[in-house]
């Protein structure tokens, strides 16, 4: 995109764009230790990752903040249009996901039976998973790649399976052994927020797309996340 | 040249317009100033009943398309035309034509408000005079008056209709302007810039006029101010160099325009 008229317009929007990359750096880091947290019970770490939060909560405001004194000075239209609402978004998802963080790592407090190793396979491959995404989601923003959205917009629907399987293993664990239900709940809540950081990426990905566009996305998300309908009976 | 459309349903024609009635229709136009191509190969379907505005850069042809639809270009020397343009469906630019006629049809507001140096009540009833549109006084009297309302001016000057209608504020002085215009019964209206010489608040009262207007007019307004093309238009269209780049749906040209070059005139990208 070419530069505008006026300079200090780009550097509004430069600023919007340095701050989401900021936001999105902090986002992985928490996501990436709070899977650290849960898988080792690393206490410590956990605490690190709530105290952290303040600072993607901080820069959220931040954008919004940068983003109305721009509507406001700069009545901007078409993709600059687009830009900043995205941003304002972007944000949002952002922030959401550093909850959902947050909410992970603390869970290593309460979790004080010892976890047997093949409890936590399904648990890390599902935290690789969306760490990849969020990565590559952040990528597509910096570059504004539309095709690189789309692949990550789609590549949820693995996620979504992977917590459908985590979602039936742990309850064969908690019927199997009623000492083992504490633990698993933690686990299962710790996967549904992967699932749920998963759906942010996607949202993110939307936001990508229609800053290339225009448009929403055509189609339809395949959807995998089947738990919510799933009976008791039916997991077994 | 005999074109009749009955609905809009050329390339040139937005979505949103599918199956309106076409007010004015043109079709290749070229324009020439001497040797200068002003517009080139211009096609257009302008809707009855709503706002189209002409935007794009100083020098890209918006005020001279604007100018050929009521044949004002007809007075400059040089001017060339071809290509037709057609108010329902007759061709403007017909020799059977009668250009007063073709003017008190089609009206026009300038960037600088002109009321002639007459009353308040003379600047409006000039026009249904000298086409007869009132056969005694009371009559007059009533269209001044009507004009007047539609114009959203009549509360302000209604204990100074003898007063001149110079000695009005700016913007009073433009929706006299305005008055005028529809006190001849037209059906479009073309507006060059009307706000550029106004303040915001008088800017304001001219904008919800137009709203007003569109009931009843087809009105197409050329305009420096994107804002106020985003929010008194239905359609918008850019002009580059003489030739009509976008016409569409206003959200969709100031949200995500179809061409480049809309695109960086409209985020103030042009070099």
């Amino acid at each position: 995109m070419s530069d505008h008229i006026v300079k200090s317009y780009d550097d509004d929007l430069a600023a919007l764009k340095t701050m989401l990359a900021q936001m999105g750096g902090i986002a992985e880091e928490q996501l990436s230790d709070a899977i650290q947290a849960i898988s080792k019970r690393d206490t410590k770490l956990a605490d690190m990752v709530i105290a952290q939060d303040g600072k993607i909560d901080a820069l959220e405001v931040q954008v919004e903040e940068k983003a109305i004194l721009t509507i406001a000075r700069r009545q901007p239209m078409a993709r600059d249009l687009r830009e900043i609402m995205v941003a304002i978004r972007i944000a949002s998802d952002l922030e959401r996901i550093g909850d959902l963080a947050k909410n992970t790592a603390k869970r290593s407090h309460a979790i004080s039976e010892p976890m047997p190793r093949r409890l936590m396979t399904g648990f890390a491959r599902m935290g690789r998973l969306a760490q990849e995404q969020l990565k590559d989601i952040l990528d597509a923003y910096a570059r504004s790649d539309s095709e690189k959205a789309l692949a990550v917009w789609r590549s949820d629907e693995e996620i979504d399976a992977l917590y459908n399987s985590i979602f039936r293993e742990l309850l064969t664990y908690m019927m199997e052994d009623p000492r083992m239900i504490g633990l698993c709940t933690h686990l299962l809540f710790g996967a549904k927020n992967l699932e749920r950081i998963g759906d942010h990426t996607t949202n993110i990905a939307e936001n990508i797309y229609y800053l290339s566009f225009g448009t929403a996305i055509p189609v339809e998300r395949p959807k995998k996340d089947q738990t919510s309908i799933t009976s008791y009976d039916a997991a077994l | 040249m005999n074109m009749i459309p009955q609905t809009i349903q050329t390339p040139t024609t937005p979505d949103i317009l599918a199956g309106k009635p076409v007010k004015i229709l043109a079709r290749n136009v070229d324009i020439h100033y001497g040797d200068k191509h002003a517009i080139k190969n211009l096609s257009i379907d302008i809707p009855d009943r709503a706002v189209s505005s002409f935007i794009g850069p100083s020098g890209c042809g918006k005020s001279t398309f604007l100018r050929a639809i009521n044949r004002m270009n007809d007075t400059i020397p040089g001017c060339r035309i071809a290509g037709d343009i057609t108010l329902d469906g007759q061709n403007i630019y017909d020799r059977a034509i009668d250009v007063v006629q073709l003017r008190a049809k089609v009206g026009m507001v300038f960037q600088k408000p002109n009321p002639f140096p007459k009353s308040v009540f003379e600047n409006v009833a000039y026009g249904p005079r000298i086409h007869g549109l009132a056969s005694n006084k009371t009559e007059l009297e009533e269209i001044v008056v009507a004009s007047l309302r539609k114009a959203g001016l009549f509360e302000e000057v209604k204990d100074r209709l003898d007063h001149p209608g110079t000695g009005l504020s700016g913007g009073q002085q433009q929706r006299l302007c305005i008055a005028r215009a529809i006190a001849v019964n037209p059906e479009v209206i073309l507006m060059d810039e009307p706000c550029s010489a106004l303040d915001p608040i008088a800017t304001a009262r001219i904008e919800e006029l137009i709203d007003e207007l569109r009931q009843n007019f087809c009105i197409v307004i050329v305009t420096h101010s994107m804002q106020q093309a985003a929010r008194v238009s239905q359609l918008t269209a850019f002009f580059h160099l003489g030739t009509l780049v976008e016409f569409g749906d206003t959200g969709k040209v100031f949200t995500a325009p179809r061409d480049k070059r809309t695109q960086d005139y409209i985020t103030g990208r042009f070099g």
